[in-house]
């Protein structure tokens, strides 16, 4: 199993995440700076981490997605290969047009921080078939602009087509139809606000990311 | 030629920092105050004399980086 984490400047989660797979799964995990314009091959994974990419200038995500890495994730999700975007690495997926809609500001324009609980809406997934007959999971989530947002035609499609993979039980941002996390088309594109890498020890209250990492390099 | 594009949330897409604003306001006393929205301006010099291409190229521009179709609608005023 191999995977690969997207290093941006301002990134601030990258090293969790390589940390949290690690130790999740035994994968190996290289660090990929996002101005190179080939990622390793082979991956099974690759996860665009949280952070403040740019500094959040101009809008979350929007120059993070214009990187020259970003050119080869988009050619190995088209091969199927998944891509994990947690809080920024969402943000980026969206503004990289590789996820439908957007994330705003959250709506009580409060910066998050606490562990939330969520429903598991499908648990067919790549990301959520380890959770077994569970439908609840428990991670942390930090965000200031977390709210996510689509066009009632485009929220109804994604429900329609079981793309709505998380959603929060008590919304702590204001995301329209409580969604936290959505796959795409392939369901091999999963954009996560909540941190999976924030929840894969006991220690941190909760092991459910592990799960996760653990359900999607399984499946690999 | 000067550039200006205005960037602001698409009508109906909630404006939370403009929400707050309309609330400060009000609290300041201007109670006549409502429908706040707030954008941000991006102003560049850009090379080359003709109007129509100035404009096409500031298309792409929004399109791809300066605005998010998703959320966002923008302007933009040429001057010089």
């Amino acid at each position: 199993m191999k995977a690969a984490v997207v290093v941006f400047p301002g990134s601030n989660c990258d090293r969790d995440c390589k940390v949290a797979v690690e130790r999740s799964t035994g994968a190996a995990v290289d660090m990929v700076w996002h101005g190179e314009a080939a990622l390793p091959a082979g991956l099974d994974l690759i996860v665009l981490p949280g952070g403040f990419s740019y500094g959040d200038y101009l809008r979350c995500g929007a120059m993070a997605a214009q990187s020259p890495v970003m050119a080869a994730v988009r050619t190995e999700a088209e091969r199927g290969v998944a891509v994990l975007g947690v809080c920024n690495g969402f943000q980026v997926l969206c503004e990289a047009g590789m996820l439908p809609g957007s994330l705003l500001r959250n709506a009580a324009l409060k910066y998050v921080c606490k562990p939330v609980d969520l429903d598991i809406v499908n648990g067919q997934t790549r990301y959520t078939a380890g959770f077994g007959e569970r439908r609840t999971a428990r991670m942390t989530v930090g965000n200031g602009e977390g709210n996510y947002f689509a066009d009632d035609e485009t929220l109804d499609r994604l429900e329609g087509e079981g793309r709505v993979v998380f959603r929060y039980r008590d919304n702590p941002n204001g995301s329209v139809r409580g969604i936290a996390g959505i796959v795409n088309e392939g369901g091999n594109v999963l954009g996560l606000m909540p941190h999976p890498d924030r929840a894969f020890e006991p220690e941190l209250g909760g092991e459910d990311g592990a799960v996760l990492f653990r359900s999607v390099l399984g499946s690999a | 030629m000067r550039a200006t594009v205005h960037v602001t949330l698409k009508p109906g897409v909630l404006d939370v920092e403009g929400k707050a604003i309309e609330g400060a306001l009000h609290g300041l006393g201007f109670g006549g105050v409502s429908g706040v929205r707030v954008g941000k301006t991006v102003a560049f010099d850009l090379t080359g004399e003709d109007r129509a291409a100035a404009e096409a190229q500031v298309r792409s521009m929004c399109e791809r980086l300066l605005a998010n179709p998703v959320i966002e609608s923008w302007r933009v005023e040429f001057a010089g």
